[in-house]
């Protein structure tokens, strides 16, 4: 579960174009709530323990308060302040640690992107760490005895994928409507265990999870654009100088 | 100092692979080095030979029976025997999504670094490849380059061009191989219903946002799409909040580049935007002056697009006679 900037907030320096990250408001990565509901609505059916599991160097008790309120039982936290340049290869390196000292798992469902990023790498990386079946993009799951039965979509298909438990699924959006905790749920969770953890805890070397990648810099687009507003007495007139106007672009014309 | 050599592509999409084998060219030119391509199927000895022709000094082949469909263990398995044979400075992988949880298991397979989704790539000034993606939700592009080597890049569909195919000569090379067994198996696969070109590929776009009423009201864009020659998108309420359609346009459904992209009722949140980025024109219709879609638009109108929409058709059909 990923603490992302709220992008829909994020504001940009018009002069430098620059991203105001520093102040930008956070919140819980939304696929990764979709995620969280999935695990919840299994639990339902099926019972069973839901633990989070969180790598933050930042304060990130608020969004996984939100998640122990949504349903989780339990969150893990690592946070250490080496985590700050920590990139996918880390970051997945550092949750598969947390797996395996969490103890015995079934099932691990994560976001298939997060909301600020966007990679798409975390999950299945910590599904190839850990050495376990996984299917990413999906949009239905069923556990199935032992088996976990998910329906996945690809550019030009849709397919029904079955995996022997412990495995991982990354979700999509589509998968469900995430609940809204009632003021109940959220009272009963601050009596929920956050358990904090540093590398430290984890036995992991810094020199593990040193970044692979380097960030040489992160700019708002230019937008370059005519930004020509048509205007007339009546929408034909409107219509007319606009598809004027696209035929001497060259977009429009006889072939 | 460095034993990592030569730019190695691979995906399984065809298309794609040629796509990659373009940039390929380009950034093994400028780093003098090699281009490698890997194909991976049944039957796929004369799409190797066109591989070459597009520009790939080696291909190496991994052809088997077993290999007709994608599988996402068996390839991974070849391709990280390749990267410990042949010591790739540079991995080029189609970012779909097969593609792209392939990148990544690989990456961490090598200890290695992955730049995910790049539409651009380059060769720095200090000879540092670097890759160009979109992220915070559209807001802005990062540069990333890497630290370690091999470098793992995936690329998305239509960011390069499709090279010409020329009189490009090299060698095919057969990969020896174990087909490592899949973890997952195949229940049942569905194609897609699409009777029309995958809306990628598609030059006009007519797209339609919350400014529609109702279901019904999408045959207004649809009569607009057919006197251009075009198809008709949406944004992505309508397909999560109203489930009029599977697919949206924006970052994180589909990105477009087509000539002309009209967006109607569309509000131009910068996820949609970031999808619509790289069109040609931008025209934009929306009865909200405000809207922040006519930031970044071409061309734009005020209006109700009930009104606009059938005399904008009226008028390019006058235009096209």
């Amino acid at each position: 579960m990923k603490q992302a900037i709220d992008v829909s907030q994020l504001k940009v320096d018009a002069a430098t174009r620059q991203l105001v990250t520093a102040s930008a408001p956070k919140k819980m990565s939304d696929f990764d709530k979709n995620a969280l509901e999935e695990a919840i609505r299994i639990k339902e059916k099926l019972g069973g323990e839901i633990v989070t599991l969180t790598v933050s160097s930042e304060d990130a008790k608020a969004v996984l308060r939100e998640g122990l309120a949504m349903g989780a039982d339990k969150a893990y936290w690592v946070n250490d302040s080496s985590l700050q340049n920590v990139d996918t290869w880390g970051t997945a390196y550092v949750l598969a640690e947390m797996v395996k000292k969490t103890g015995e798992y079934d099932l691990i469902l994560c976001g298939d992107s997060s909301l600020d990023s966007f990679s798409g790498l975390v999950g299945p990386r910590m599904a190839e760490i850990l050495n376990v079946p996984q299917i990413t993009s999906v949009g239905k799951v069923t556990v199935e005895g032992d088996a976990v039965v998910a329906e996945r979509s690809l550019e030009d298909a849709s397919e029904s994928v079955k995996a022997k438990m412990p495995a991982l699924i990354s979700v999509t959006r589509e998968i469900n409507q995430p609940r809204i905790p009632s003021l109940m749920m959220i009272m009963k969770a601050s009596k929920k265990e956050i358990v904090i953890w540093s590398l430290k805890d984890l036995n992991i070397e810094q020199d593990k999870i040193s970044p692979r990648t380097e960030i040489v810099d992160v700019l708002a687009p230019k937008m370059e654009r005519k930004k020509i507003m048509i205007t007339g007495e009546s929408v034909q007139e409107i219509a007319d100088k606009l598809a004027k106007a696209l035929v001497q672009e060259g977009v429009i014309g006889r072939k | 100092m460095s034993e990592n050599k030569g730019v190695w592509v691979y995906s399984e999409a065809y298309d794609l692979s040629l796509e990659l084998i373009g940039k390929g060219r380009e950034l093994a030119d400028k780093t003098k080095t090699e281009l490698c391509a890997i194909v991976i199927g049944n039957n796929v000895q004369g799409k190797a030979a066109d591989l070459i022709k597009y520009g790939a000094d080696k291909v190496y082949v991994a052809d088997n029976a077993t290999l007709e469909t994608f599988q996402a263990e068996a390839c991974l398995g070849i391709l990280h025997d390749v990267a410990v044979t042949y010591h790739p400075e540079t991995f080029l992988i189609g970012s779909t999504r097969n593609g792209k949880p392939l990148a990544a298991r690989l990456a961490s397979r090598l200890s290695a670094g992955c730049i995910p989704d790049c539409t651009r790539l380059n060769i720095d000034e200090k000879g540092r490849l670097v890759g160009e993606r979109i992220t915070y939700g559209g807001n802005a592009f990062a540069k990333i380059t890497f630290r370690t080597k091999p470098q793992i890049v995936t690329v998305p569909s239509r960011a390069f061009e499709k090279p010409e195919m020329k009189d490009h000569t090299g060698q095919t090379i057969k990969l020896e191989f174990q087909v490592e067994s899949p973890r997952t198996q195949l229940v049942e696969r569905k194609p897609l219903a699409t009777s029309n070109v995958r809306i990628e590929e598609a030059q006009y776009i007519v797209s339609g946002g919350r400014g529609l009423d109702k279901k019904d009201d999408i045959a207004i864009l649809e009569d607009l799409a057919k006197v251009i020659g075009g198809q008709v998108g949406f944004s992505r309420p309508l397909v999560e909040d109203r489930k009029w359609s599977t697919d949206w346009v924006g970052l994180s459904g589909h990105k477009v580049k087509p000539k002309l992209y009209i967006a109607c009722g569309v509000s131009g949140v910068i996820q949609h935007v970031a999808g619509i980025r790289d069109s040609k024109i931008i025209v934009a219709i929306n009865k909200d002056p405000e809207a922040p879609i006519f930031e970044i638009a071409d061309y734009g109108i005020v209006g109700n697009l009930y009104e606009v929409v059938p005399a904008l058709k009226e008028a390019l059909k006058k235009q096209l006679q």
